[in-house]
């Protein structure tokens, strides 16, 4: 087995606000392999979202990351100070975030703000061969050369998201965190810039983490699959596994609720409401909402455990495990 | 009330605004107890003086047997504590009396101005793109275009006898412009907040055009009026200073904009008489920064960001 | 019969001569309100069903054509028909939090139509209805009624306004993206509220919509829009399964299905090229877009032809002599009721 490229250890980050602690993400292991493309889901209020911003170094005040590591490619993200860490994201970890009409800045053209990435990192090259590259990366993700002379604003949502990846490609990192990049795209569009960005992780050897809430955007695209919920990992495994056979409640019941073709008229969705993370109960954090909840799983939180070959699941059904 | 103090102490703008202006209220109305208002007309005492203390008159405040007595005392020992001006009033006197003739003004003023702008603005916005709007905004519109303070002159002088034009009616004067900025500005905001998802539902709830004004949109602008209020105030204050400043308005009155042109007129610059000068400024600085810091302060409550859980 | 509610020939442009988006184009379609049937008027961003559901609403006026209300154009609806209007016709929205005014608490959204209509007489009456309603869609009266809004999650939010269409019982329910601001797991539950709304209280309900797969689960009937014309309409189920419309094809082959043994690349859709709409273009709308173009395409507007499955598609690819006159889409939808009594 190789190196994983990602290696996150018990990572934890909370919010301190007045009324306690918010715990956005409570200890989670996950492993990464190069060329692999992961998928973290979880719905609102899992921690999801915290943790792309965790492995960018990118949270801020009031929220703090408590504790564990993120080791990249060998390289515990924790212990590089501020210049390091700036290094380090664009040219061996980036980010396409979601929203790519925030990101973009709305007073430059689209080849400068490429351009200001890779100067950042490579004082060398010249403005000619700069030019040449921010034209080669748009039309790698599918945009015309004169795309690079146009703003933000006359560019559609589609294409402002594939600028946005042209920007994440430039420096070819290892690994890409893509949060929610395809939530404001229309469905024809988003199947588009997601085949786009496959292509890209075959040609350039990426990892990639795409986190999200749509299970189905999950299945056609990711060969891995975190659960996450309430700030914790559920489940953990290869994506086709998962769906044949969840292991977790959690995932069974999300799995179910989800619309297919075969299940016409069929509607089972999860009773209950997710916890606030400022008030996670104890134990099982899903056993609120399990219907086959026992008194292990409201006493004592269930190990992240591997149970089959590269298949993860913190669930006390498989046997009551202590964390 | 603890939580309001605990806010005032996030929000330094509100929280110094309203404190300058409790204390300007204080000094005008609590400070009527230092003097006697006859001293803020002419004649009252000897002109010209620097700041002094009548200590004279003081050390004689424990001799006297009544309250009444000894009150008396100290307006005579305080007098000229502030100076006095070329016509022998204690500046004392006028500033304090003026501060609250200029108040009320305000007050007046903003009143005025809040009120209609407030039915205008909630009615023209609500019903957009009908006859009556269109007259609001075109009446409004000509009204910010005019040269306001110029405007203001013009009535003021033809109002019958400015020489002895009362408070009440300075206030009415310088409402005329005040009314225009808030009409537009809560227009602005009830175009914008009468499309939003939940006046859709008031009306799916069958609630009439003037129930969703008052019951959907006024809470919701709350703050937003209570900052034009300030804004009308000071809209008024600085209208009214305008006008008195140019001896438009009954010049035997202490008012504070009517001490400045008592300055021009007796040359106080020229005759180095600092103390008529400062003081009646740093008063119309204080009443003017506490106004404005007030708007600042309000504005941030009429714009959060809207604050969703975590 | 005359419809409940009816577009009759309206068409919605906004903007300004040289600058103008046709929102809506010549659209005909007549709510019965005899027979229960939910209807998915389907679309991407700019297709205008949410612009058809603020006409329906009368929130939108229309550029030409009428929208009618028992035959009558609810723009010249006197007091009285307006009220009635009102008590008919609800809507639930997409937003979770817009709908509610921050200042009060949530049972307002409640409270304030069953004051309005008259569906209580007394406050423990109204509080009874309020309680029932709310347990109808799965929430806890104690842990809602109260509350503020900000106080609430996004679902439980939701779940209050369908709540609101359970206790209002109009007689046509439109719906405007009511889950997609919504977590995965409470779809369901909220799809489940809808479907029993139509099923166990015979309310026919207009389900806005970009995301087919629910609206191949919840609805009866389908109409995909393009740019504000009809491109396909009929049976949902023959349509999601079996499109004939080389743009729903498209719509339909880039779902992502949760079915990692159906992946993407099966469906081979051709991408179409990025191309500015053009309003003043004559031809179909779809046609600079379309892997299937050919000649008449350019040249004029393809009517809806009538399909043998009983369904239409605005496509000269399907040309027969069975056009549809577009008179009221409804027409070509048969009959739920009618078939199933047919086939007995």
């Amino acid at each position: 087995m190789n190196q994983p490229i990602l290696k996150i250890v018990d990572l934890r980050v909370y919010y301190h606000v007045e009324a306690g602690a918010v715990k956005a993400v409570d200890g989670v292991d996950l492993d990464l392999q190069p060329g692999v493309k992961l998928g973290l889901v979880g719905e609102s209020g899992s921690g999801k979202s915290t943790m792309a911003l965790a492995l960018m170094r990118m949270i801020k005040e009031p929220g703090k990351i408590e504790g564990g590591q993120m080791i990249l490619d060998g390289t515990d993200l924790m212990t590089l100070n501020t210049e390091q860490m700036r290094h380090v994201r664009l040219s061996q970890l980036s980010m396409i975030p979601q929203g790519a009409m925030n990101s973009l800045h709305p007073l430059l053209r689209i080849e400068d703000q490429i351009i200001d990435g890779i100067r950042d990192h490579d004082r060398t090259l010249t403005k000619a061969e700069l030019h040449e590259r921010a034209g080669i990366l748009l039309e790698s993700v599918e945009l015309t050369r004169r795309v690079g002379r146009m703003y933000p604003h006359e560019l559609s949502g589609g294409m402002k998201q594939r600028a946005c990846m042209a920007i994440a490609i430039s420096m070819h990192p290892q690994l890409i965190i893509a949060d929610e990049p395809t939530s404001a795209l229309d469905v024809v569009i988003q199947r588009q810039v997601m085949e786009t960005l496959d292509r890209l992780q075959v040609e350039l050897d990426l990892s990639i983490i795409l986190i999200g809430h749509d299970m189905g955007l999950m299945a056609q695209f990711v060969d891995r699959l975190a659960v996450m919920y309430a700030g914790r990992l559920m489940e953990l495994g290869d994506t086709l596994a998962l769906f044949e056979e969840p292991l977790h409640g959690y995932t069974q019941m999300l799995i179910e609720s989800l619309p297919v073709l075969e299940n016409k008229g069929v509607f089972t969705g999860i009773p209950g409401i997710t916890p606030s993370l400022l008030d996670v109960p104890p134990g099982c954090v899903f056993h609120t909402r399990c219907p086959e909840a026992t008194q292990e799983c409201r006493e004592i939180v269930p190990a992240f455990r591997e149970l089959r070959p590269g298949h993860w699941v913190a669930c006390h059904r498989h046997g009551v495990v202590e964390a | 009330m603890g939580s309001f103090f605990s806010y005032v102490r996030r929000n330094p703008a509100l929280g110094w605004g309203l404190g300058i202006l409790v204390f300007l209220l204080l000094f005008s109305y609590g400070g009527r107890i230092l003097i006697n208002p006859e001293d803020a007309f002419a004649l009252a005492t000897k002109t010209d003086l620097p700041p002094t203390l009548d200590r004279e008159a003081l050390a004689k405040i424990g001799e006297m047997p009544t309250l009444k007595g000894k009150l008396d005392q100290l307006r005579l020992g305080l007098r000229e504590v502030f100076g006095t001006d070329s016509q022998g009033k204690s500046l004392l006197a006028s500033i304090v009396l003026g501060t609250g003739l200029t108040l009320q003004i305000g007050a007046i003023a903003g009143a005025i101005g809040i009120g209609i702008g407030t039915v205008l603005g909630f009615f023209s916005g609500y019903y957009a793109g009908t006859v009556f709007d269109n007259i609001v905004t075109s009446l409004v519109d000509v009204v910010l275009t005019m040269p306001g303070f110029l405007v203001l002159v013009l009535i003021a002088s033809s109002v019958a006898d400015p020489d002895n034009m009362t408070v009440v009616t300075m206030g009415l004067v310088v409402s005329v412009t005040a009314w225009a900025f808030p009409t537009r500005a809560i227009r602005s905001q009830v175009l914008s907040m009468r499309q939003r998802p939940f006046v859709m539902m008031a009306k799916l709830s069958a609630m009439s055009g003037p129930e969703i004004i008052l019951k959907e949109l006024m809470p919701n602008l709350l703050p937003y009026l209570v900052m034009s209020l300030a804004n009308s105030v000071y809209g008024g204050v600085m209208g009214s200073l305008g006008l008195q400043g140019l001896g438009i308005g009954d010049r035997r009155q202490p008012y504070l904009g009517m001490i400045i042109w008592w300055i021009q007129y007796y040359s106080a610059f020229l005759r180095g008489m600092w103390w008529w000068i400062l003081e009646p400024v740093i008063i119309i600085i204080l009443l003017l920064t506490g106004l404005i810091l007030i708007s600042f302060g309000l504005d941030e409550i009429a714009n959060p960001r809207t604050r969703r859980s975590v | 019969m005359t419809s409940l509610l009816e577009l009759k020939d309206v068409t919605k442009v906004f903007g300004k001569k040289n600058a103008y988006t046709v929102a809506l184009d010549h659209m005909s379609i007549g709510m019965p309100e005899d027979f229960p049937y939910i209807i998915t008027i389907a679309g991407e961003s700019g297709s205008g069903k949410t612009t058809m559901g603020m006409l329906l609403l009368g929130f939108y006026t229309p550029s030409s054509g009428e929208v009618l209300y028992r035959g009558k154009n609810i723009h010249e609806l006197g007091r009285q028909e307006m009220f009635s209007f009102r008590q008919d016709v609800q809507a639930v929205f997409q937003d979770p939090f817009a709908v509610y005014n921050p200042f009060y608490k949530v049972d307002n959204l409640l409270s304030i139509p069953i004051k309005n209509f008259g569906l209580a007489t007394s406050r423990r009456q109204s509080r009874e209805l309020m309680e029932r309603a709310l347990n109808g869609v799965g929430l806890r009266p104690e842990e809602t009624l109260g509350r503020y809004p900000h106080q609430l999650s996004g679902g439980q939010r939701q779940r209050i306004a369908v709540a609101r269409a359970l206790l209002l019982k109009p007689k046509l329910l439109i719906t405007d993206e009511p889950v997609s601001m919504v977590d995965a797991s409470l779809r369901a539950t909220l799809l489940k509220a809808l479907r029993s709304l139509n099923q166990d209280f015979g309310i026919p309900i207009i389900y806005i919509t970009h995301d087919l797969t629910t609206a191949y689960h919840v609805s009866d009937y389908i109409v995909i829009l393009y740019h504000g014309s009809v491109m396909e309409a009929g049976d949902v189920d023959p349509i999601i399964r079996d499109p004939k419309h080389p743009y729903t094809q498209l719509l339909v082959g880039s779902i992502p299905w949760p079915d990692p043994r159906r992946p993407w690349g099966d469906t081979n859709i051709a991408f179409p090229k990025s191309v500015a709409f053009d309003e003043a273009a004559p031809g179909c709308k779809f046609a600079p877009r379309c892997p299937l173009v050919f000649e008449p395409c350019m040249a004029e507007r393809p009517p809806l032809f009538q399909l043998d499955d009983g369904r239409a598609a605005s496509c000269y690819l399907y040309q027969s002599d069975e056009t549809v006159v577009r008179e009221d889409l409804m027409d070509l939808f048969p009959r739920k009721d009618e078939v199933e009594a047919a086939a007995d």
